[in-house]
């Protein structure tokens, strides 16, 4: 399972004189959940658009499930299911009508786009709008709408740009579950977006994207790991000697740094998650366990560190 | 996305056809004028002209059934204060409905962000432009012959005489004719809903170039003709010169093309719309009709010139299309 469905090399982009995409090299395998991370402008969305063909790079080579984008768009495009940042529909035809074009552009027949829009539209949960004008749906509508249409391919890839942008933490919920069942129909799952968290608990890998350029790419424990070196946070709470405590602790293999923040409360930093082990050493030390807690990495910090760090770095 | 030229030794050609998809777009796009409420409006507006002026006609015309051998070419340009005939209206009311049709073509797909969801299906841009046109051709033809058909129809009813072969022929002609009339201001509205972003602007800038032809064009070659060719010495030679620049440029405009081919085409006696000399009606009997071929002779110059400025604004929308990045 580790054919490469992405594969770029020295990928770049040019506006003029703006730099959008700088010599990308990125890697995508079958089946996992990809995450291009980064800030609004940093080229995440000049780089899905190359991806598919509808922007030409300036420079370096694409390949999309091992076809070229600007040479084979069609094949690439059948295969490939894209959902643009601002998924757009066309207002005054109803939710099927609407899909019902893009199956045809897809050259389904009239039985089998028929069969295929009512299960998409069914699995999005729109059965019931399903013959009402776009233009009554609600945000998330639209959106899930979007998600049925990329799904009407039935595509082996799917591009998603800035999915869950506009949705409120529930809808935004509800489509990380979308994008997790994806996952396990074994359907490829690009996505980019700025909204760190949101996106941290549904990728496999992400690569983080600044200034055109991907600057990190790894699981976000490797990238914790790299850039904040320990990862985890252990919430300890236990009453005993401060300094037999501290020091079983510390002794811990994995463990970077134990602080004793008053009362019987202590933060033990560690590159993973010794819960089990630490609580193992505050018994064994006599100390009574009291409360246990962990703080997985999270990519806000990660990436708030690493690029603090980056432009620290530039400025001294 | 447009044909690379790039040197990388690799293959140059684009996979598949550039047309595939074309008639679902076509379907759609007409699906979509046809039930709009803006082509309601404009049929409304077209049918009412249509149904006053030949009204007018045909009580016109009642007197003098019988008389003429071409009574169905009058129904169209019989005029009765203070109505115009009903080509005069057309001349106004094609560009309009090409317009209409056309100036949020392009913008409407980038300002519904529709566009990128279109283009990431397995089509060219070529398919979704060609087809967009293609749509807006077919529902103005549509609609001219729905009115075509109503004349005519009108025309037996009110008058109780049949259209004669030749009626028919011509009448065909000209309904091609006001087809690609059409063809330009569509052609042209696409090209400005291609370059600005905004549909109003489109619009408004397809009816700018639309008023300037109908308005000021002849004014402005009344104005430039003499200063380019001026007639000092009052010979023939300087007359003849001025007069022929102050056509050729007249010509320049869709309009006035239209109106000739027009002219020819309905009323058979007309045997020249340009300029004539004395010495080039010698020996022809005035008053006396053409045949259609002898007709379309005189103004297929103009007629070509209408295919042929369709054509190439349709190529420059093109051009501007395939260059366009499809980021907003």
């Amino acid at each position: 399972m580790s054919e490469l469905v992405i594969e770029t090399h020295g990928l770049s982009k040019r506006y003029g004189d703006v730099v959008a995409v700088d010599n990308l090299d990125l890697a995508v395998r079958q089946g996992e959940v990809f995450g291009l991370l980064g800030p609004n402008g940093s080229g995440k969305t000049t780089t899905i658009l190359m991806l598919l063909g509808l922007t030409e790079p300036t420079a370096g080579s694409v390949r999309v499930l091992g076809l070229d984008p600007a040479r084979q768009p069609l094949s690439v495009k059948a295969r490939v299911g894209y959902m643009p940042d601002e998924v757009g529909f066309y207002d005054e035809l109803t939710a099927r009508a609407n899909l019902s074009y893009i199956a045809r552009l897809n050259g389904l027949s009239r039985e089998e786009s028929a069969r295929r829009i009512d299960e998409v539209l069914e699995r999005m949960g729109l059965s019931a709008v399903a013959d009402r004008p776009v233009a009554t749906f609600s945000h998330g509508m639209r959106r899930r709408l979007g998600v049925a249409d990329v799904l009407l391919k039935q595509p082996q890839l799917i591009i998603m740009d800035e999915p869950t942008q506009g949705l409120d933490p529930e809808g935004a919920r509800g489509f990380l579950r979308i994008i997790h069942s994806l996952k396990e129909e074994g359907i490829t799952v690009l996505l980019s977006s700025h909204l760190l968290h949101q996106v941290q608990a549904v990728c496999d890998r992400v690569g983080l994207f600044r200034h055109g350029r991907m600057e990190l790419v790894g699981t976000v424990t490797e990238l914790a790991q790299r850039v904040l070196g320990s990862a985890y946070r252990i919430r300890l709470q236990a009453e005993g000697p401060v300094s037999t405590l501290t020091e079983a602790l510390q002794q811990l293999p994995g463990v970077v740094d134990v602080q004793h923040q008053g009362d019987s409360r202590y933060q033990v930093s560690a590159t993973s998650d010794l819960r089990a082990e630490a609580a193992r050493a505050v018994v064994s030390a006599g100390g009574r366990l009291l409360g246990l807690d962990v703080e997985a990495p999270s990519l806000d910090n990660i990436y708030a560190r690493y690029f603090e760090e980056v432009e620290h770095g530039a400025e001294a | 996305m447009a044909p690379k030229l790039k040197d990388t030794g690799r293959q140059r050609a684009r996979e598949g056809s550039p047309w595939t998809g074309l008639w679902v777009v076509v379907a759609k796009e007409m699906a979509d004028h046809l039930t709009s409420v803006r082509m309601r409006i404009l049929e409304v507006l077209i049918v009412l002209t249509a149904a006053g002026t030949v009204y007018a006609a045909i009580r016109n015309l009642q007197e003098t059934v019988g008389q003429d051998p071409f009574l169905l070419m009058k129904l169209f340009t019989t005029a009765q204060e203070p109505l115009p005939a009903f080509v005069g209206f057309l001349g106004f009311l094609i560009p309009l409905i090409a317009i209409a049709l056309a100036f949020d073509s392009v913008n409407g797909e980038f300002s519904r962000r529709t566009i990128s969801r279109i283009l990431a299906q397995p089509i060219y841009r070529d398919a979704l432009l060609m087809g967009k046109f293609l749509a807006g051709l077919f529902t103005l033809a549509l609609v001219l012959t729905a009115i075509w058909l109503l004349i005519i129809g009108a025309g037996i009813v009110g008058m109780g005489v049949p259209p004669s072969g030749e009626e028919v022929a011509r009448s065909l002609w000209f309904l091609l004719a006001s087809v690609f009339y059409g063809g330009i201001w569509l052609a042209l509205a696409m090209v400005f809903s291609i370059v600005f972003r905004q549909p109003a602007t489109a619009a408004l800038a397809s009816i700018a170039v639309w008023l300037f032809f109908i308005v000021f064009w002849e004014i402005l070659v009344g104005m430039v003709a003499p200063i380019l060719r001026p007639v000092q010495f009052n010979t023939a030679e300087e007359i003849l010169a001025q007069a022929q620049l102050e056509l050729a440029l007249t010509r320049l405009s869709p309009n006035t093309l239209y109106s000739e081919v027009m002219l020819a085409l309905l009323q058979p006696t007309v045997r020249s719309v340009g300029l004539v000399l004395p010495i080039q009606l010698h020996g022809a009997i005035l008053g006396t009709p053409l045949p259609l071929h002898q007709s379309l002779l005189l103004i297929w110059p103009q007629f070509t010139g209408l295919i042929a400025a369709t054509i190439l604004l349709f190529a420059l929308g093109y051009v501007l299309f395939q260059r366009r990045e499809i980021r907003a």
